[in-house]
């Protein structure tokens, strides 16, 4: 694939001209927020890859990540917290020509929906989900998620949160996901990069994307302003290639640092048929 | 996906069979143009979903099993708006799991078709044996205000028809609709003629330009209440989200009168039409005294107490709901005008017992039964 570059991109202008709805705005984001930054990867990928856009179909769930298709000048399902998978199995097997493309936070994607989640992974359809994770309940105000780390304090998690977080990408993976890949949102290139690969690719595609909450997150947890979490960001996660050569060749020093950051990058690949293709393949035959 | 009805009428087999009350939800559904079904497995409504499982495919229909039943009506959500007609059956415990996406199909006004083979609760309660608990959890089981379209067919061969006529309203109205059956007429067999002049209401679709498409808007050459309805990928890339929206999708949550003028609507579409969806039946009423007032399976039993009172010539007439929902307030007004007493025999605690009172100038009294047996002649002419 054609490695996007700065010098590819097309102006924020016409972006917006082509694939915003204006009749939404203004946004409900705050200022610092990254899901500005994840729209606007995921229509530069959309862009890049040349998708028909009256065969594009958003779903979302419930909290400020789910909020995004709102944006776009598409069809879109805006549904209820956690379930965006469920109702996107449906869009997809009755019209697998559409582009499906799921927007989910966190909470929504491994907390109340984690089971819609692994079964939606598992059966693996042709199907393009931005996971958000800003290791919080943002849209509620900060309650902790199944991923705020330990010891981060939530309004629900006054203390400190003690109980162990999950790693979305690790369970996409563990679940059977063919494409898997994780950025933070200070780097635009790769996620674009991710995005359009994640869109070729034919199967679940699983993007999360690493994104600031400085309102409902930051504020709490000494990184209010959005260059601390964007350092935060940057101190604690290592490129994959950089995690594998260390853990390789690396002294015990050099592996004792990288042992507990968050490894970024493309982080799985493999190939399998869909769902949808299997299916109508058995239909074929049952109909011929 | 194009339904190719010969095809479908081949597939079921001939046109007279004796089959299975849950079977003639799928055979009913099939009928009326089901593509999509997605479902749980639940005793007594299992066998819906493995004959479907057998069904769809062979005329070019998806059947998917879904993790749970939150996941089953969100799938037949996002397949009626991939421009499937689409279907699920359960019972007492997956309902209740899907009352959630129930208050999001009548927010969004997304066409689907819900049976409900009812078993007997709270909680697992009896998952063999019937009931008709879900009575009152159909009509209110979700938060918010809203009204539901639900019928409650007595025999397998109207189940079938009770099931057309299901997916015709649920297209006609943009709006969830159920089948509410119970365990015995599920599973019980009877001899049925597979209908075939059969008429069809399918989607109405915007005539107009995407630019001039108001999705929530006001219906422009159908009912007005109703909007038309595009289906995705259909290039009017159209916004739906369970939030208090305006006519044209987006959001106004914090707008009294958009929220107010929404949910209005949304009830309305069904209230107008009260009574011309208003469907029931009668025996012996001309002379009669006391009415028998049933709806579903236990309108079976009240049949029985009918001709065991009419024998001992007593006048007692039968009537029999066919549309629970939305409730025939105006049938039971005159009924209650007609006869000194009802007696509203139901395999629950009175669930619509409570909803006759509402309406009846008469006295009313309740013959409840629960615990999966049947009433008895006598235990029903004891209220008499
Ligand atoms: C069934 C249900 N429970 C709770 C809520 C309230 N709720 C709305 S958004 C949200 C959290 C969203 O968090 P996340 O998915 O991480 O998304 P974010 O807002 O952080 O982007 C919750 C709990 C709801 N809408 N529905």
């Amino acid at each position: 694939m054609d490695e996007i570059r700065d010098a590819d991109m097309v102006s924020g202008k016409v972006i917006q001209e082509r694939y915003l709805r204006e009749g939404m705005m203004p946004h409900i984001f705050c200022s610092g927020c990254g899901l500005g930054n994840v729209l606007d990867y995921v229509l530069w990928a959309i862009e890049k890859e040349g998708l028909d856009m009256e065969k594009t179909v958003f779903l979302s769930g419930i909290g400020c990540s789910s909020r995004i298709p709102g944006y776009i000048d598409a069809d879109a399902l805006h549904t209820t917290h956690g379930r965006a998978l469920a109702f996107a199995t449906g869009v997809k097997m009755t019209n697998p020509d559409l582009n499906v493309i799921v927007f989910t936070g966190d909470g929504d994607c491994i907390g109340i929906g984690g089971n819609h989640f692994i079964n939606a992974v598992r059966r693996n359809l042709d199907i393009t989900v931005i996971a958000v994770n800003n290791y919080i309940y943002g849209m509620t105000g900060g309650q902790v998620a199944p991923t705020t780390p330990v010891g981060h304090i939530g309004t629900t998690a006054p203390y400190g949160n003690i109980e162990y977080p999950f790693d979305m990408s690790k369970m996409a993976i563990a679940a059977g996901a063919t494409y898997v890949a994780r950025w933070p949102v200070y780097r635009p290139n790769q996620p674009i990069n991710s995005i359009r690969e994640g869109l070729r690719n034919r199967g679940f595609s699983f993007i999360e994307m690493m994104s600031p909450c400085t309102t409902a997150y930051g504020r709490r947890n000494k990184l209010r302003e959005i260059k601390a979490l964007w350092d935060f960001y940057m101190e604690n996660t290592v490129l994959r290639e950089d995690y594998e050569m260390t853990m390789k060749f690396g002294s015990d020093r050099e592996k004792e640092a990288v042992a507990n950051k968050i490894v970024i990058g493309v982080l799985h690949r493999e190939t399998k048929s869909t769902l949808e293709d299997r299916y109508y393949e058995m239909v074929r035959e049952l109909m011929e | 996906m194009k339904v190719d009805m010969e095809r479908i009428k081949k597939v079921l087999g001939p046109k007279k069979q004796f089959i299975h009350g849950d079977h003639a939800l799928c055979y009913g559904a099939l009928l009326a143009g089901c593509t999509f079904y997605g479902g749980y497995p639940i005793t007594p409504a299992s066998e819906v979903f493995e004959m479907m499982a057998r069904l769809m495919p062979k005329v070019g229909g998806v059947c998917i099993q879904m993790e749970d039943e939150i996941a089953s009506m969100a799938a037949i959500i996002g397949a009626s708006w991939a421009g499937a007609k689409s279907f699920t059956a359960t019972s007492g415990p997956g309902f209740s799991l899907m009352q959630e996406n129930f208050g999001y199909a009548s927010m969004t006004e997304t066409p689907v078709v819900i049976a409900n083979v009812q078993r007997s609760g709270p909680s697992t309660g009896q998952p063999t044996l019937s009931a008709q608990g879900d009575m009152m959890q159909v009509r209110y089981g979700s938060h918010g205000d809203y009204e539901i379209i639900a019928l409650a067919p007595n025999t397998i061969q109207e189940t079938i028809e009770h099931t057309i006529k299901a997916f015709n309203l649920a297209e006609e109205y943009r709006t969830p609709v159920h089948v509410m059956i119970d365990g015995d007429i599920g599973h019980m067999r009877e001899m049925v003629t597979i209908p075939h002049d059969i008429e069809l209401v399918e989607r109405k679709k915007p005539k107009v330009p995407p630019e001039e498409y108001v999705p929530f808007g006001p219906g422009l050459y159908g009912k007005k209440k109703v909007p038309e309805f595009a289906v995705f990928g259909t290039g009017y890339k159209t916004y739906v989200t369970g939030l208090t929206h305006n006519e044209h999708g987006f959001p106004a949550t914090d707008d009294q009168e958009v929220h107010d003028k929404l949910v209005r609507r949304l009830c309305e579409k069904i209230t107008d039409d009260r009574e011309k969806l208003t469907d029931y039946e009668t025996r012996e009423m001309d002379d009669a005294e006391v009415a028998l007032l049933s709806y579903g399976m236990a309108s079976r039993s009240a049949l029985g107490a009918l001709n065991q009172a009419r024998k001992e010539g007593k006048k007692v007439g039968y009537f029999r709901l066919k549309t629970v929902w939305p409730f025939p307030e105006k049938a039971i007004e005159e009924l209650s005008r007609q006869v000194d007493k009802i007696v509203v025999v139901e395999m629950n605690l009175g669930q619509i017992y409570h909803k006759v009172r509402e309406y009846s100038h008469c006295e009313v009294v309740l013959s409840g039964k629960i615990g999966g047996e049947h009433h008895s002649p006598n235990e029903i002419l004891a209220e008499v």
